[in-house]
């Protein structure tokens, strides 16, 4: 496995050749592999369900009148939750699963390479870049290392966090049997009190919406200051590298 | 009520309970503890053959609120359940003797009945200052529950404070109230949590221990999977109203007139596990819910320490202030994305003029 997600040789001479020369080509990797692309967007889309569904749960919708038998409004609002908690749940699993088998940047956003002292140095050189002191970025196939650092904190651990705490809330109605509570009823060791496990539940959704708002925001940036696509790469899975600033 | 040698049937026979009363009993007594057809026979084999269960009743810091509910059961009858099934060797609140007289049946129990008898606490040990918040017989409670631990069965840490601490371990805790399983590590220990417990599920509780010899079985906190599996929430007559979205939103709005669901005020019956929405108080006759107000978590873990009882988003501590998860997240959210505004303004600014530097640099 290539050990780091620098651009290969030729492309880094490229990247380098173009500085302020017109470049010879527009090089284009494949880098994000089928399954990659359609767990990232039914993830994308189940979060979204999950973020709106979730603040309905803590703060519902103005009460209405009438029987109650003639409504299922919280009901379906916690269906759909539930229901989209599921398909995150699945489709986390596939992509980890996918990091077994996919390419080396399927695996990118499950580690940080914490002993790597390059890294540590590229990811100064990231944060330089965003905050303005540096005057070119450097080029990278998959993540950057400071993208990398954040893929790995605000997805994979935050939506790790939220599996689980949401799962072990859901166990509470599914009951002390269920295999929801066999593999999640840990939690609850943690905090005894159910409230609480609901109150860290809904920060991390918070947490995951600075994320997704990073995240964005990011992907916008790099897409137009980086010369190199971002957006429509999690789309055609390629990866092209333009020489116009 | 001394030596306790002789069986609960032998007690009640002696009362002058026939043996069909006692069947009676014995099959009442197994559906209230959701248990199969076969257990009637069992507990009554159980109650006929073995001798009944000394039973150490103490008080740490506390209300006596447990007690107070434990003598209200309706079934079985609190009078039953102490007088006949157990032998309540020693309880300071509503024991006869007092005095070196009371404290002596501590020791001849210990004596006697190693290993066989069974600790009920009512309330916590403070253990700040070699606890000396809370004497008892003249030294601290603390010692007291340490030595009687030593030889019992097993322990029943009745409510929320011998559970979890209740209002005296509330932040601060100046007296480092500490709840019987932080203090106690080697014995089984039973959780009925509650302030109070009900009172059904108490004797339910001692019926059992004193039927099978053991204790029932629990889950992951120590409580009684038969009493504290479901939450209120599980159980509630007003559940169909949080189905289909309809709250109170004020106390006094046309929806509390109608009973709707409490949850918007802080109802705690969601994250609440307890009997209350299927037992319900004072021999069935009502529960808070049922009153028109909302669980307050009471058997909960640091119910009295989560902020407001009339809040649905309870506080958060760890961050220095205390605010719920929204003011939390919402000002996260902000910051970061006003620095997102901020950063997008400055790369559009900085970008401007380096074309109008790389302008400059080609004429």
């Amino acid at each position: 496995m290539a050990e780091g997600d620098l651009a290969a040789p030729d492309l880094g001479a490229i990247a380098a050749d173009s500085h302020g020369e017109r470049a010879v080509g527009r090089p284009t990797v494949y880098v994000y592999e089928a399954p990659v692309r359609i767990c990232h967007w039914v993830n994308a889309l189940a979060i979204i369900v999950l973020m709106i569904t979730g603040y309905l749960i803590g703060s519902p919708l103005p009460s209405v009148a009438g029987e109650a038998s003639e409504h299922f409004g919280m009901g379906y609002i916690r269906f759909a939750h539930f229901a989209a908690g599921q398909v995150l749940a699945v489709f986390f699993l596939a992509r980890i699963l996918w990091a077994f088998v996919g390419n080396h940047h399927s695996r990118q956003i499950f580690y940080i390479p914490v002993h790597r002292k390059q890294f540590w140095s590229e990811v100064l050189h990231e944060i330089r870049w965003y905050a303005f002191l540096e005057r070119e970025p450097k080029m990278y196939v998959g993540h950057n290392p400071l993208a990398q650092t954040a893929m790995f904190t605000g997805f994979t651990l935050f939506v790790t966090f939220m599996i689980c705490t949401g799962f072990a809330l859901y166990s509470e109605g599914e009951g002390i049997d269920s295999w929801q509570h066999a593999l999640f009823g840990w939690v609850f060791s943690i905090w005894p009190n159910s409230q609480d496990v609901h109150t860290w539940h809904h920060v991390g959704m918070w947490a995951l919406v600075t994320f997704v708002t990073v995240h964005v925001y990011a992907a916008i940036r790099e897409d137009i200051m980086s010369r190199q696509s971002i957006i429509s790469s999690m789309i055609s899975g390629e990866r092209q590298f333009r020489d116009e600033v | 009520m001394g030596a306790g040698t002789e069986t609960f049937y032998d007690v009640i026979r002696r009362q002058g309970i026939t043996r069909r009363s006692f069947h009676k009993f014995c099959s009442l007594t197994a559906t209230s503890l959701g248990l199969g057809p076969l257990a009637a026979t069992r507990i009554a084999n159980a109650l006929e053959t073995k001798p009944r269960v000394p039973v150490i009743w103490m008080h740490g810091l506390e209300c006596t609120c447990c007690s107070e509910s434990f003598i209200r059961s309706a079934h079985p009858l609190a009078k039953d359940a102490i007088l006949s099934m157990i032998s309540l060797d020693y309880d300071d609140t509503i024991m006869a003797a007092a005095g070196h007289q009371a404290e002596a049946i501590l020791e001849e129990t210990r004596a006697k009945y190693k290993g066989q008898y069974i600790l009920a606490v009512e309330g916590n040990p403070p253990l700040n200052e070699d606890g000396m918040f809370c004497i008892d017989g003249g030294r601290p409670f603390v010692e007291k529950l340490k030595l009687m631990a030593e030889d019992a069965q097993a322990i029943i840490a009745w409510g929320a404070c011998a559970s979890w601490g209740c209002v005296q371990a509330a932040k601060p805790n100046p007296t480092q109230a500490t709840p019987i399983d932080k203090v106690i590590t080697n014995k089984p220990i039973i959780k009925v949590p509650g302030c109070p417990p009900i009172a059904e599920v108490m004797t339910g509780v001692v019926t059992f221990i004193t039927t099978f010899g053991r204790l029932p079985e629990l889950d992951r906190q120590g409580r009684p999977k038969m009493f504290y599996s479901q939450r209120i929430h599980d159980k509630c007559y007003r559940r169909p109203h949080f189905d289909a979205g309809q709250f109170v939103e004020e106390w006094d709005d046309e929806a509390a007139r109608k009973g709707f669901c409490l949850y918007k005020m802080g109802c705690k019956g969601p994250t609440t596990y307890n009997a209350c929405s299927t037992v319900r108080w004072n021999g069935g006759v009502s529960f808070p819910i049922q009153s028109g107000h909302g669980c307050i978590g009471c058997s909960e873990e640091g119910f009295w320490d989560k902020g407001g009882f009339y809040d649905r988003l309870t506080n958060i501590k760890q961050f220095g202030i205390e605010k719920n998860a929204d003011q939390v997240g919402m000002a996260a959210a902000g910051v970061v994305g006003a620095a997102v505004v901020a950063h997008a303004a400055v790369t559009a600014a900085k970008r401007l003029a380096t074309k109008r530097d790389d302008a400059d640099h080609t004429k």
